[in-house]
């Protein structure tokens, strides 16, 4: 499979992990990437609370791109970027003079017709029989809880993902993986986002619960598909921890780590061992061999 | 040569004001065929209708053009004006050079031509009309309810006092419907069984009434005043003709535990049970589903106990026929189910709420069951999960009402005022309780009904929120229901022991194919299609076919009584009279040209073209041929444009006539 991958900022910057795990683990599923030359920022809030036209515009320049190499799927691992091609070409679908503008502006012949895939969709197209096939390490001591966060799956208007308020996407592909999810209560909750660089108070308050209820549903892990999420549940952990006085020591895999460790790929290949939170130390850590090999499949690493 | 009178009506100023009446008189009066035209302010006032009257004799006119106003509004005044002056009525024909003319054009000589063209399509029409006579059908006075609801309960009750036979059908064993398992009714809390079964019970032993409970209509056919309906009784292993109800197979069933259907699986039931103890017939029924007998030769203990000999365990279904002339559609209404599997996929949504995932996420019907003094908690107020008593019991209104995205549209009318009933039921009930409610709009229209919901709100300390709720969750066995204020501007988080979903209304299973056995619309919901929302409320598309009750709209019981009342006077009125006379205005098929393609029978909207066959005096097949049942037909004409051989006609509305309307204009 071959498709146009638009990384975005932060798989090039703060969530470059993220980056490295996807490539490893689509690697392995025959599945190649073609980063877009030349992509540009999606926009993300900076652009729409400016400039309606300029919304439309920066992402639809990256949707051109990808048309004028003949891609007809291109895949945003983060939902901001994904969401922001998504309703940039909806927007084009609806206004033809809006779309001619636009191309116009970019200087480049803007269709807006690719498909845009997150993560989860571009691994639900490999199909869940071919991966489930390439397990090496079933995770059977993993009892993730699935967090979508806030943009995974919103607005359902624009990204036509999942059931919005109880998806269930995430849960299927941990299950075909061999692992378990935890049916808990913050799946779509927001985690403060990019109020981490404004107001740290409102990410720490919201991403303490969001570890806590995880926790008191009896999740060993979190299981991510956001890099923004994964900087304000990993990254924060210990500002939490401290702000709180609590201990979570909850590791935070994005959904690419786990799908790479049961691909057998160890923690190091896939920048695992580069969170704030440790992870597993080795791979075969996710299968069960002792009685309390949850606890270890969450906390047991490099200290 | 016809010998037409044309009769131009000012309507006071609402045609003379823009149309030159006497210029109009004045050409028409040119027109071929036309005998004489004159022109008045009212045409349809009595001096009017005896001018009309009088050039019909005086002039010997043998057709009528009455240029005015809709047809709608006095088609009808001129054709019984004519009527009485000797003239066939339907040789009156209108020209509409009010709503179709004066009324919409501005200017006076642009509207005055277009007068007197249309008066020239009516005067060529009437040119070609020829005499009809109504049709006339014989009535069989006797109906059909189906549905034994408050509102089936009523128009059965007010059709069988007048004098005549009422057949009703309930699916359920017993009837009674939603409103038996309801607690207390707004806005006067009227215990709502002391008010219902009085009527249950007058229903069972009413002389005229015959009761088919656990019973469904299979097939209809025949047509106003006379249809023929198939009913199918569901096996209820159980005779209710020898059976005296004593009680002792549902006391010696073992097996106890399963759902109750009457109390929305709030209570357990035997497999042997009757839905409640004031249940018409008050006779059990067996569930063939969990009963070990009939699944697996086993047990067989009710048997053994009952002195009537009154249980079958091989009873099977029967098919019974009835004959009727009207038909009563009460079928009702059901919850909209959130959260689980759907009939339709964007319905899905909603399993933010809970529900049928957290034991104390009910929905109202289900909390009726818990008031109720005949629930399965005889009354007293407790929560599912653990018996305890809730003291604090979150209401949610609009829940899939009012819901664009993934709801349904409609506002389901009566949530407001329940959700303000039970909150003040609650509060009776736990005194030291708090009750939230959290709601769109406060939609309290009805005689006491604003006045309640204040009452609620000022008397019995409901905390109103207006604002929705976002998610569901449990955690340390409480409800954290989250949702917010948007008068204070604020998000709103409340640990409850209990949730109450208003659930939107929709229509009962499987109305839509009920609706398709009766040729009787319904809307994209499945809620049926009254014939006019004004002023044929409970006449359907169906001639003899009427609805009443939530089968048509969401309403209360006041609404769905009242509305009873008038769809069995709308069946009095068919009863009336021996014979039923029907507009003659319908198809016809010429058999002698008819090729016999049957295209007309598959394109008629009301199933009224027979496949007939002509034969001689003597018997001899000569050919097959299409026909028209004029009890069925409505005159819509459908069969006249599929026709290939031109054999389908209109009368009173021929091609021919529709031809030289249209030549006379080009």
């Amino acid at each position: 499979m071959n498709l146009a991958y638009y990384p975005g900022c932060a798989l090039h910057g703060s969530s470059n992990d993220y980056e490295q795990s996807l490539r490893a683990c689509l690697g392995a599923l025959d599945v190649q990437l073609k980063e877009l030359d030349d992509w540009i920022c999606c926009g993300a809030t900076a652009a729409h609370s400016l400039n309606q036209k300029l919304a439309v515009a920066l992402p639809a320049r990256n949707l051109a791109l990808a048309e004028s190499k003949g891609f007809h799927e291109v895949l945003a691992p983060c939902p901001m970027c994904s969401m922001q091609l998504l309703k940039a070409r909806k927007e084009l679908a609806e206004n033809e003079a809006l779309r001619r503008s636009v191309s116009e502006i970019v200087e480049l012949e803007v269709r807006g017709e690719a498909k845009v895939l997150n993560l989860i969709q571009l691994f639900e197209s490999i199909g869940l029989d071919k991966l489930k096939a390439a397990v090496k390490v079933p995770l059977s001591s993993l009892n993730a809880a699935c967090y979508y966060g806030c943009l995974l799956t919103r607005p359902p208007e624009v990204v036509e993902f999942d059931d919005f308020e109880q998806p269930r996407s995430m849960e299927k592909i941990l299950e075909t993986l061999g692992g378990k999810t935890v049916d808990w209560n913050y799946r779509t909750e927001c985690c403060g986002a990019g109020m981490t660089m404004a107001n740290e108070q409102t990410v720490l308050d919201l991403s303490h619960k969001i570890l806590t209820n995880a926790k008191k549903h009896g999740a060993n892990c979190l299981v991510v598909a956001c890099p923004m999420c994964h900087v304000n549940l990993d990254m924060k952990q210990p500002n939490i921890e401290q702000h709180y006085g609590v201990k979570h020591a909850m590791p935070i895999y994005y959904l690419s780590d786990v799908v790479g460790l049961a691909l057998g790929f160890e923690p190091e290949g896939l920048g695992v061992d580069r969170h704030f939170v440790p992870g597993v130390a080795r791979s075969a850590d996710l299968q069960v061999s002792t009685p309390d090999a949850g606890r270890k499949a969450g906390a047991v690493g490099k200290a | 040569m016809s010998r037409i009178g044309v009769f131009i009506c000012w309507c006071g100023e609402n045609i003379a004001r823009t149309v030159d009446v006497d210029e109009v008189t004045r050409q028409v009066a040119e027109f071929p065929g036309v005998r004489c035209a004159v022109n008045y302010k009212y045409m349809c006032s009595d001096p009017g209708q005896t001018m009309v009257r009088d050039k019909i004799a005086s002039e010997r006119l043998d057709s009528v053009v009455v240029a005015s106003c809709s047809p709608h509004m006095h088609l009808r005044t001129f054709r019984s004006a004519a009527s009485l002056a000797g003239l066939n009525p339907y040789r009156v024909e209108m020209a509409n050079i009010r709503e179709h003319c004066s009324w919409v054009h501005p200017n006076k000589a642009q509207a005055t031509a277009k007068a007197v063209q249309l008066i020239r399509l009516s005067v060529e029409k009437a040119r070609r009309d020829h005499e009809l006579e109504p049709i006339r059908v014989p009535v069989t006075r006797r109906a059909l309810v189906i549905g034994g609801g408050v509102a089936g309960i009523q128009a059965a009750l007010d059709i069988a006092n007048s004098g005549y036979e009422v057949v009703m059908v309930e699916r359920e064993p017993s009837i009674g419907g939603k409103m038996a398992g309801l607690s207390e009714t707004f806005p006067t809390l009227d215990c709502s069984q002391c008010i219902l079964t009085p009527r249950m019970v007058e229903v069972g032993q009413h002389p005229k009434i015959k009761l088919y409970s656990y019973s469904e209509v299979e097939a209809v056919s025949g047509y106003v005043g006379n249809f023929n309906v198939t009913i199918r009784q569901k096996a209820r292993y159980v005779d209710i003709k020898k059976c005296t109800g004593c009680g002792e197979c549902w006391n010696v069933c073992p097996l106890k535990r399963n759902p109750s259907e009457f109390d929305y699986a709030m209570g357990m039931r035997p497999a042997i049970y009757v839905p409640f103890p004031q249940a018409v017939p008050a006779r059990p029924v067996i569930d063939a589903k969990v009963c070990a007998k009939i699944l697996r030769n086993g047990c067989g203990l009710c048997l053994k106990k009952c002195k009537a000999e009154a249980i079958n365990f091989k009873d099977q279904d029967k098919l019974v026929e009835e004959k009727v002339g009207a038909v009563v559609i009460a079928t009702g209404y059901k919850l909209y189910n959130i959260g689980k599997v759907q009939d339709r996929p964007k319905l899905e949504g909603y399993g933010e709420y809970g529900y049928g995932k957290y034991k104390n996420v009910i929905d109202s019907l289900q909390f009726e069951r818990l008031l109720s003094a005949s629930g399965p908690t005889v009354g007293e107020l407790k929560r599912p999960s653990d018996g305890a008593q809730p003291k604090s019991v979150v209401f949610l209104c609009c829940v899939g009402s009012r819901d664009n995205a993934k709801g349904l549209p409609y506002c389901s009318k009566i949530c407001c005022m329940y959700t303000a009933k039970h909150a003040m039921l609650y509060k009776h009930k736990v005194h030291d309780g708090q009750a939230h409610v959290f709601y769109m709009d406060i939609r309290a229209g009805g005689k006491g009904y604003e006045e309640f919901v204040r009452r609620a709100i000022e008397q019995d300390g409901a905390q109103y929120y207006r604002g929705r709720v976002s998610k569901i969750t449990e955690e340390n066995g409480k409800l954290i229901v989250r949702g917010t204020d948007t008068l204070a501007g604020e998000p709103v988080t409340i640990e409850a022991d209990m949730v109450v979903l208003a659930n939107a209304m929709r229509p009962a299973d499987g109305v839509e194919q009920l609706a398709q056995k009766f040729n009787v619309g319904y809307d994209e919901y499945g809620f049926l299609l009254e014939s006019h929302p004004k002023l044929r409320p409970v006449e359907t598309a169906s001639a003899g076919v009427y609805i009443c009750g939530a089968c048509q709209a969401p309403k209360d019981i006041p609404e769905s009584v009242a509305q009873a009342s008038a769809a069995a006077s709308k069946v009095l009125i068919t009863f009336s009279a021996s014979e039923l006379t029907r507009e003659p205005e319908i198809a016809k098929v010429n058999e002698d040209t008819c090729a016999a393609c049957f295209t007309c029978t598959h394109a008629c909207p009301y199933h009224a073209i027979e496949q007939a066959e002509v034969r001689t005096p003597r018997g001899v097949f000569i050919k097959r041929t299409a026909r028209v049942n004029p009890g069925l037909c409505m005159g819509c004409g459908t069969c006249v444009a599929v026709c290939p051989s031109k054999s389908a006609d209109l009368e009173g509305f021929t091609e021919q006539q529709i031809y030289s309307m249209v030549e006379s204009l080009v």
